[in-house]
Order: structure tokens, then sequence, then C-alpha cells
């Protein structure tokens, strides 16, 4: 329930994905922006107004909740035109401008089913035109895809993404999915444990993690210890070396030992040791039927070690 | 590995043999399973409501006082005599009276439980709305009888206060005054909502239960004032639950003979008309005639709730 000195400010019309593990206080902050909760100290500014205090009805701000919370007595049509009705919208106006929102969200055609009758995809299209349609200054989404298969995930990743370019609406996304925060959003801010590890674009984020903990969660890299990357660099520091950037070489490199390996799909991974360090490497699959126990030898180019300011952040 | 078998022994005990059985016929096993509770509801309950209702198309003989097993619907027009429609009304009234005061009280109690009542709290819900159904009706009528009289401590309470005008006032309004509380129709009011207040909580509680958190702030946050919440989201989904408590507050209140006689005025209620007809009056038709009134109007009622969409939140 707790976030402490977060501090970050998202732009205009941009895509911010909040990421983090459960409990690291995404959700908190995404409720404190919604005015579902209070700071009991700080200030929260939306387009430069301060808004201690405003609760959520008068925020413009919408959400789309984990659960959807769609009306299960309402029809869809009813369901999306909520805030028109509750502004004291005509209902010939309303209703039209709900059927609007549905065909943005294709979902053309729905309006007279009520929300049990939908599929969990649809639900999810249904609880963004409810949002939208609204017009918000910003859109909060918490844990959308969560509930979605793999396949309707991706889809609506893109859905999203184009939705969001098109209406330029300031969106501002939480996730426990890394994959789905670097591929979707235009900055990422990391939380663990209530505070904000690193913000930053996701490639910055992906390439020049500032600490062990956002290595580690974003794209599970490598966190080499100080020991190891004095030898191999002259300074004393933690260092991430990405999976993807270990290869399988004739000679030259460094020796190491295979552990394990599992087929991921699209790459193999494997668990080596090089003296008293364990490493994650994804390789290709040429590297052919490796199996516990092999000695291999592995390199990488001295870019891919990115030392890191310290385990604190 | 070949004397590995996937099948366990079968068990030679009878009850083995009959598990075995009942398992690969579902069917049997549920209609198994239903017919006792079915005879029972069936035959006993709804076969005897049934004769009692069947009774009413029969007549007395006014001149041997002996019952005329011959169709008729003399005794309907007899129910229909000003006296008896007097009853009718006047129970109606104050079943609705007690419906609605029920329903107003226990919103906010039943709410608080939903919401926001957890562990102890949940607890002291639960006993506290619970506690006055362990103790005997007849004994908390007669404490009511106590509390009510003129020289109760509630008059003795309003004296004390300095409101006895405001008392008198209420007792001087005509239908629900009287000489005092416990013999006016105010009285008799009072009594019904606290003895069936329970029965109004705990299906609204339920009925709150189910609505998550989630749609509440939904609502706020497509610009919602809390009141717009209540009557748009809070109110249409707990309305299922209101209905079944009004069910239990009103036809209770509808077939009691007992509030009435002991708190109250003198005039009947159609609990007392139909105790004292199939009684001393022997008029077994007419009795029966009267208890077909609250099914009549129940009926009404739910068809009235279904029609206006009490139970599209289900």
């Amino acid at each position: 329930m707790a976030v402490d000195r977060v501090d970050m400010a998202v732009e205009e019309g941009e895509f911010f994905a909040m990421l983090g593990p459960s409990g690291s206080g995404k959700t908190t902050c995404l409720r404190l922006i919604a005015g579902f909760e209070q700071p009991s100290e700080g200030a929260i500014e939306i387009f430069g107004e301060a808004v201690a205090g405003v609760p959520p009805y008068r925020r413009q701000v919408n959400t789309v909740f984990q659960d959807y919370a769609l009306f299960p007595h309402l029809s869809v049509t009813d369901n999306v035109a909520y805030g028109l009705m509750i502004k004291g919208v005509a209902k010939s106006e309303r209703v039209q401008a709900a059927e609007e929102a549905l065909e943005m969200v294709r979902l053309p055609g729905y309006g007279s089913r009520k929300p049990s009758q939908l599929s969990g995809g649809q639900r999810q299209r249904v609880a963004l035109a409810r949002a939208l349609v609204n017009k918000p200054k910003v859109l909060l989404l918490d844990e959308p895809l969560g509930a979605l298969d793999l396949k309707l995930r991706e889809d609506m990743q893109e859905e999203l993404k184009a939705l969001q370019r098109a209406l330029g609406i300031t969106f501002i996304f939480v996730t426990h999915d890394q994959g789905e925060a670097l591929s979707m959003a235009d900055r990422v801010a990391v939380f663990n444990e209530g505070r904000v590890m690193q913000v930053g674009t996701p490639r910055e984020v992906y390439h020049k993690p500032n600490t062990e903990f956002v290595a580690g969660f974003v794209g599970s890299s490598n966190v080499l210890p100080e020991t190891f990357v004095e030898k191999l660099t002259g300074t004393a520091a933690l260092a991430s070396l990405r999976p993807e950037t270990i290869k399988v070489v004739k000679k030259g490199g460094h020796e190491a030992e295979v552990l394990g390996t599992s087929f991921t799909g699209a790459a193999t991974k494997l668990v080596l040791r090089l003296g008293d360090v364990q490493l994650n490497a994804l390789v290709d699959h040429e590297v052919g039927d490796l199996k516990a126990g092999d000695k291999i030898r592995v390199n990488w180019t001295p870019g891919s070690v990115h030392l890191m300011g310290g385990a604190g952040g | 590995m070949a004397d590995t078998t996937v099948i366990g022994a079968a068990s030679s005990g009878w009850a083995g043999k009959v598990s075995d059985a009942l398992w690969r016929r579902p069917t049997l096993f549920l209609l198994l399973l239903l017919a006792p509770p079915a005879l029972w509801l069936g035959v006993i309950y709804l076969g005897s409501l049934f004769a009692l209702l069947a009774q009413s198309f029969f007549s007395i003989d006014e001149f041997s006082g002996l019952i005329k097993y011959e169709l008729t619907l003399k005794t309907y027009r007899e129910l229909l005599i000003p006296a008896n429609l007097d009853i009718i009304v006047r129970t109606t009234s104050m079943a609705a009276a007690v419906t609605l005061a029920s329903a107003i009280i226990a919103f906010p109690i039943a709410y608080f439980a939903a919401r926001y009542a957890r562990g102890r709290w949940k607890a002291l819900f639960y006993l506290g709305v619970m506690l006055p159904l362990w103790s005997s009706y007849l004994v908390k009528v007669y404490a009511w009888k106590l509390i009510l009289a003129k020289e109760g401590i509630l008059n003795w309470l309003f004296g004390k206060l300095h409101l006895t005008w405001v008392l008198e006032a209420l007792l001087s309004v005509p239908v629900i005054g009287g000489n005092s509380l416990s013999v006016s129709y105010t009285g008799t009011f009072l009594v019904f909502v606290y003895v069936w207040l329970p029965f109004m909580v705990l299906p609204m509680q339920a009925a709150l239960e189910r609505v998550p958190a989630s749609y509440l702030e939904a609502s706020a946050d497509l610009g919602a004032i809390p009141f717009q919440t209540f009557r748009n989201v809070v109110f249409p989904l707990a309305l299922p639950g209101i209905i079944a408590g009004s069910i239990f507050t009103f036809s209770l209140t509808l077939g009691d003979y007992i509030i009435p006689q002991i708190i109250g005025s003198s005039r009947l209620f159609i609990g007392q008309a139909v105790y004292a007809h199939q009684g001393t009056a022997g008029n077994i038709p007419l009795a029966a005639a009267f208890t077909v009134v609250p099914v009549v109007i129940m009926g009404f009622y739910l068809w009235m709730a279904k029609r206006k969409g009490a139970f599209d939140a289900l």
C-alpha cells in the first residue's frame, strides 16, 4: 500500500508505462492519479493543476480497470454512455457517441448485449470505449491485458498503441510484464518496493539499467559481481550483461561449463558457469546438442558489459 | 511392466457397489437426492396449501353452521364486504409501511457490513442482527408493550427531556394516534419494524456484498457524484436483495396475528381475522378466503417487481 518518494513527470501525449512486480507500488500510483487514494504527503499535479483533495469525479482522467468493472445490469451501450449520461448529454446524442466509440474499438453492433454475454477480450474493448468516450486528458490503464491470452494480448498491444497515436491522449499504463512495457511505451518507470528505480525510454532501461534490480527485472539480465567486472574492465562495480549478447565461439573468450539447456522457441537458453560466476545465455539453435557438463568457450563485445552506479541506485 | 494395472480393485462392500452404480447414472443420483425434499415440499407443503385454498370455494350454511361442499364464490362475496375490506386495507398498508421503514433503516446497516466491516466488526454485525432472533418472539412483544405503555420508559424519557408535547402531538394525529403508544397503530408499526428488521438486513447485505468496490470506483471515475453512483449502480444491484428482504417483511406482517393483538388498537388484521374465523366462528371457508389475500398480494407484488426490472441484475 505504500509508495515512498516517487518523483516523476509524464509528458503530454506520451505512452507511459509503470512497470514493476506485484506490490511494488505501481497500482497505488495509478490510484493516486485517478483519485481513489489520497496521498498523505507530497503533491500530484495534472496539467499543472494540484489535485490533492479533488475527488475522482472531478478529475478529467478516466480509468480502464483490471477487472474492467463493467456494470452488469446495464447494456454495452449504457455502459459506454454512462459518463455522458452523468454529464446530462441527451439520450440520442449519447447513444450515437457510444456507437462511435464501439466502432473505434471494433465492436460495432454489440450495444444491446449485456457484459455477461461478451468474451474477456470484448469486455476489455468495452471498458476502453467507456473510458475514451469521455475524451479524457489522461487515460489510466491498470493491467488491462492481464486477463487475456497471449495471442489476444499481442493484438491488443498493437491496437492500444495505434489508438494512442491516433488520439494523442496521454496513456499511463500499469503492467508487471516487461515485454509489454518495452514494446508499447514511449517511456518506462521501473518500480520496486514503493520506489521508482529508473525512468527512461525502453532502450535506456533495457541497455543501461542503473541498478541490479532493473537489470534483473527488465529482460532478466545477468548481473556480474564486482570482482569479475574488475578483471574484465579494471573498474570494481556491478555490471549488467544481457543473455543475448553472449556468443558461443570456437576459440578465445572465456571457458565455460554448461549447467543446463532449455529450448525457448526462438532461441536456446544456456545456463553457464564461468569460474564462480553463473550466467544465462540466449543463443542460436546452431550451437547444436549441448548437454550439462560440456565445456565450451563464450565471448561478448566489450560494449555489452554495462557498468551500474551501485546496488542501491 | 506388464503387471501394471490402472484400475483399482472394485470395492467389495455394498457402499462401494452403490457408489459405482450411481456414478454411472448421475440422473438417477440426482433423482434420489431430490425425491424426499420434493415430496415434502410438493405434497405436505404445497398440497396442504392448495387444500386450504380449495376450502375458500366452499361456503357455510347460515342455519346449521356446517360447510356445504359445493363450489361457489359466495365466500368471496362475503370477503369483500366493507368491514372485511377494511381489514385487508389496514393490514396491507401496515405491511407496506413496515417494509418501507425496514428498508430505509436496514440499508445503512447492510451497506456498512458489506463495504467496511471486516473480521471482528463483521462478527459483531452478525451478532447484533441475529441476537434478537434468538430470544422468544412473545417475550420481545410483551417487552415492547411495557416500553410503549403510558407508564413505560419511553414516556418517562420524553418527560425527562421535556418533549412530552412531541409524543402528545403524535398521539393526537388521527388513525396513527391513540391513548398511548401501546394502543396505537404507531406502536404496532414500531414493534413490527423491530421484529422483522433482521429479515431485511441480511438479504440486503448479501446483495451488497456482491458489488465489487471497483464498480463504485468506475462510476466515480466516469464523473458520478456519490448520490448518482448510489442511484445508478448500488441501488439497482442491491434491488434483488431489497426485494427478497421485502418479501419477508411484507408477508410476515401480512400474516402476523400476535403483535396487533398485544400492541395496537382492537381493530383486526388479516391474521387475527383468520384466527377468529377458523376458531370461535367455525367459518373455515371465510378463514381460507382471508389467507388467499396475502398470497394474491405477494404474487401481484412480485409480478410488478419483475416487470419493473428488479431482477435484471440477477
